[in-house]
C-alpha cells in the first residue's frame, strides 16, 4: 500500500451493512441481465422508473407542510403558497385533532393549535379550505388514527363546492401501523387501527378514484433510527399487512394495490437514496406480480413521495441546511420519485417562515426547471456503482422481509415491540456516532464555527387560542341539529358493532357537525385504547 | 459499607407529543451509565407523571417535550410535585426549548434544560450530578 494512510474501512460502510469499494467497474455488473433484471423505464420490473419519460410529462409534485393556529391562519398561508405556484396543499393538524380530542378536552389543553391547525368539526375544515377550488388542487392531510374522519370532512367540503367525486384529489397518510413504532399518534389497539386504515382504503378503492387512501410513511421509521434497508423492508411489510387485510375482505389485488403509495425519507447520500428507490420499485413490482398475481400495471408501481426527514438538519449554521436539502432533492429526482417534500432550512428550530418555504419550493424548481436534472430518466442507470448498490440493497431488504414474515408478520412484530426496539437501537447508535464525531455533521460536530449560536424559535403561539376555540365549538354545538348528531353517533356505534366499513356512517356524522371527540369517544368505548409495550 | 442503590430516573413524555426517539435514546444512555430508568410511555398527563415519580421513588425526573408546550406543562408538574410534598426531586427538561424559555423554566424551578444539540455524555453527567446533590442534601 503506497498510500500514506489507509482510511478506516468502517467509514465506507452503510448502516445496513454494505461496505463501499473505492471504485466500481464492469465486473461488478456483469452478472446483471438488462432486459430481465432492470428493463427500460416504464417496463417491468420498473427498476429505472414507473413511466417511460417520467418528469418530461409528469413534473414532480412539490408539497410544503403547513398548518397552524386556526383555520383562517392556515387558509391565508395556503393562498400565499398557491400564488407562488404550488399545485398542492398539505395540512398539518394539531395533536388533539390527531388524537381525537376536541379543543375543550382537558387532556389536550396545552396542545391546542400548537403544532398544526385545530379541527373540531366540519366547520373548521370549511374555513381552512375557504376560497380554494378543490377541483384544482390536491391536498395532503397528515392524519393516521382518524383518517376516516378527516377524509370525510375533506370530501364533504368538496361536495359542497360542487366538485364531483371523481375529481376530489387528496392523500390521507392513514398509515396507522408506523404510529405504534414512531410518532406515537395512536388511539386504539393496532388490530382496530388496522381495521380503520383498511376501511379507508376499501372505501376509496370503490368511491374516490383520485384519492390516495394510504401513504405508507416508512420515512418516519428512517428518521427515527431505521436504515435504508429497514425503511423499505418495514414499509413493505406494513403495506402488505394492509393489502392482505383488504384481500381478506374480498377485494381483488388490482382493486387495492394501485391505491397504495409510499412516503420515504432521504438522507444526503443521493447515490444510496437513488439506489433505494430503484430497489424499491423492483421489489414491490415482483411481489405484486409473482406473489399476488397482479395484472394491472398500476398495481405494480411503487408510487413514492419523498423528501427530507429533518433529523439531518443542524441548528448550527442553518443556512447550510439549504445545501443538505438540495442533496435530498437530488436523491428524489435521480431516484425517480413522484413527489417531493423538502424540509425548510429553519425547520430544525422553528415552524418554517414563508421565506424559508419559498427557498424550499425554489430548490426543486431550480433543479428540475433551471438545471435540467430531471430531463433524462434514471440518469444513474448503468453506473457500475449505483447498479451494484441497487442489487445489494435489494438483497438486504429481502432478508429483513423474510425474517419478519417467518416470525409471524409485521402486526405481531409491532404488537410485541420488536420493530420499536430495533428502531430505537438504530437511533441510539446514530446519536453515539454523532457524539463521537464518527458521523460527521459539518459546522456542528466538525469545523464548528465560532459565530453566533442560533436559538430555537417557536412559532408565535396564541395563548388565547383554546378559549377562542372552545367558544366556537360551543357555538357550533348550539346551532347544529343535535337530534341528528345523536342519531348519527348511534348509527356509527351500531356499524362499529356490526364490524362493517365505518367511512359511510362517519361521513354522515361529519356532515351533521358531530365533533371529532364525539365520534372518537364512540369508537374508544368499543375498541379501547392502546397500551404501549415496554421497550425501553 | 452499605452499597448505595443506583440512581433512579423517571423519563417522562408529558402532553400529546409522540416524538419519543429522544426520550428512548436518553433512557438507553442513562441505563448504560448504570442508572435505573422508568420510562412513562406516551401521552402522560402531569398528575400521571407525578404519581409515577412518587410511586417509583425516583431521584430525578427527566421530561422530553418537543411540541412547544414546555412552559405550561412544567408549571403544572412543579405545582403537583409541591402538592405531593416531593418538590425536592429535580427536573431536567429536554426537547425543543428556546433559550429564553430555558431561563423561564429555571425561574419556575426546573433544575436543568438540555435540549437539542446536547451530547449523551453531557446529559448523563447532568442527571448524575442532580441525583447526587439531592442525596447529599
Amino acid at each position: 500500500m503506497t498510500e500514506k494512510k489507509q482510511k478506516d474501512e468502517r467509514e465506507f460502510a452503510f448502516d445496513w451493512g454494505y461496505t463501499r469499494k473505492p471504485v466500481y467497474g464492469p465486473e461488478d455488473v456483469k452478472h446483471l441481465d438488462y432486459q430481465q433484471e432492470i428493463g427500460n423505464p416504464g417496463e417491468y420490473p420498473y427498476v429505472r422508473a414507473n413511466f417511460p419519460i417520467m418528469y418530461r410529462n409528469r413534473p414532480i409534485l412539490q408539497r410544503i407542510y403547513s398548518g397552524f393556529l386556526s383555520g383562517e391562519d392556515t387558509n391565508s398561508r395556503f393562498k400565499y403558497l398557491i400564488d407562488q405556484g404550488m399545485r398542492s396543499l398539505s395540512i398539518a393538524l394539531d395533536l388533539p385533532t390527531q388524537l381525537g380530542l376536541d379543543s375543550d378536552d382537558p387532556k389536550g389543553e396545552d396542545d391546542v393549535g400548537r403544532i398544526g391547525v385545530a379541527i373540531d368539526t366540519l366547520q373548521d375544515m370549511e374555513e381552512i379550505l375557504q376560497g380554494i377550488d378543490l377541483g384544482k388542487v390536491s391536498t395532503n392531510i397528515t392524519i393516521n388514527a382518524l383518517a376516516p374522519i378527516l377524509l370525510s370532512m375533506y370530501v364533504a367540503v368538496a361536495e359542497k363546492q360542487g366538485v364531483g367525486r371523481d375529481k376530489i384529489a387528496c392523500v390521507v397518510q392513514n398509515d396507522i401501523l408506523k404510529e405504534y413504532v414512531v410518532r406515537g399518534a395512536w388511539i386504539f389497539p393496532p388490530i382496530h387501527g388496522l381495521k380503520l386504515t383498511v376501511d379507508v382504503i376499501e372505501y376509496c378503492a370503490k368511491e374516490l378514484p383520485r384519492v390516495s387512501p394510504v401513504s405508507v410513511a416508512a420515512g418516519h421509521l428512517r428518521s427515527s433510527g431505521a436504515t435504508a434497508a429497514q425503511e423499505l423492508a418495514w414499509g413493505f411489510e406494513i403495506a402488505l399487512t394492509y393489502l392482505q387485510t383488504a384481500l381478506e375482505r374480498g377485494l381483488a389485488i388490482d382493486e387495492v394495490a394501485p391505491f397504495i403509495t409510499y412516503t420515504f425519507h432521504n438522507k444526503l447520500n443521493f447515490f444510496e437514496e437513488a439506489a433505494k428507490f430503484r430497489a424499491a420499485r423492483s421489489i414491490w413490482a415482483e411481489l405484486m406480480k409473482e406473489r399476488f398475481g397482479a395484472a394491472n400495471p398500476k398495481s405494480l408501481f411503487t408510487r413514492i413521495f419523498s423528501g427530507g426527514g429533518m433529523e439531518e438538519l443542524t441548528i448550527q449554521e442553518p443556512i447550510n441546511n439549504i445545501i443538505r436539502e438540495t442533496l435530498v432533492a437530488l436523491g428524489v429526482l435521480l431516484g425517480g420519485s413522484q413527489g417531493m417534500g423538502l424540509c425548510c432550512y429553519d425547520e430544525a428550530y422553528t415552524i418554517p417562515s414563508p421565506e424559508a418555504q419559498l427557498i424550499q419550493l425554489r430548490t426543486g424548481q431550480i433543479l428540475s426547471e433551471e438545471a435540467g436534472i430531471a430531463d433524462v430518466v434514471d440518469p444513474l442507470g448503468g453506473s457500475y456503482y449505483v447498479e451494484t448498490l441497487t442489487t445489494e440493497l435489494e438483497k438486504a431488504v429481502l432478508k429483513i422481509m423474510d425474517d419478519i414474515e417467518s416470525s409471524g408478520g409485521m402486526l405481531k412484530a409491532i404488537e410485541q415491540g420488536r420493530i420499536q426496539r430495533e428502531c430505537a437501537e438504530g437511533a441510539y447508535a446514530r446519536q453515539r456516532r454523532l457524539d463521537s464525531g464518527e458521523q460527521i455533521w459539518v459546522g456542528a460536530n466538525k469545523y464548528a464555527g465560532k459565530e453566533k449560536e442560533w436559538d430555537v424559535e417557536l412559532h408565535e403561539y396564541d395563548p388565547q387560542i383554546r378559549e377562542k376555540r372552545i367558544a366556537k365549538l360551543e357555538k357550533v354545538k348550539s346551532e347544529r341539529d343535535n337530534g341528528k348528531v345523536e342519531n348519527c353517533l348511534k348509527e356509527l356505534k351500531q356499524s362499529a358493532e356490526d364490524n362493517v366499513n365505518l367511512v359511510p356512517p362517519i361521513m354522515e356524522a361529519v356532515k351533521s357537525y358531530a365533533t371529532i371527540g364525539e365520534m372518537t369517544a364512540v369508537l374508544k368505548e368499543l375498541y379501547g385504547e392502546f397500551k404501549e409495550p415496554s421497550i425501553v | 459499607m452499605p452499597t448505595e442503590r443506583p440512581i433512579r430516573v423517571l423519563v417522562g413524555k408529558p402532553g400529546l407529543d409522540g416524538h419519543d426517539v429522544g426520550a428512548k435514546i436518553v433512557s438507553r444512555a442513562l441505563r448504560d451509565a448504570g442508572m435505573e430508568v422508568v420510562y412513562s410511555g406516551l401521552h402522560q398527563k402531569p398528575d400521571e407523571i407525578v404519581a409515577t415519580a412518587l410511586q417509583e421513588d425516583v431521584d430525578v425526573i427527566g421530561l422530553s417535550i418537543l411540541s412547544g408546550a414546555h412552559l405550561p406543562i412544567a408549571q403544572k408538574i412543579l405545582q403537583k410535585l409541591k402538592e405531593k410534598g416531593i418538590d425536592d426531586v429535580p427536573i431536567i427538561i429536554g426537547g425543543v426549548v428556546p433559550k429564553r424559555d430555558a431561563a423561564k423554566l429555571k425561574e419556575y424551578g426546573i433544575a436543568e434544560v438540555r435540549g437539542f444539540g446536547s451530547s449523551l455524555d453531557e446529559i448523563v453527567e447532568t442527571v448524575s450530578g442532580l441525583a447526587k446533590s439531592r442525596r447529599a442534601a
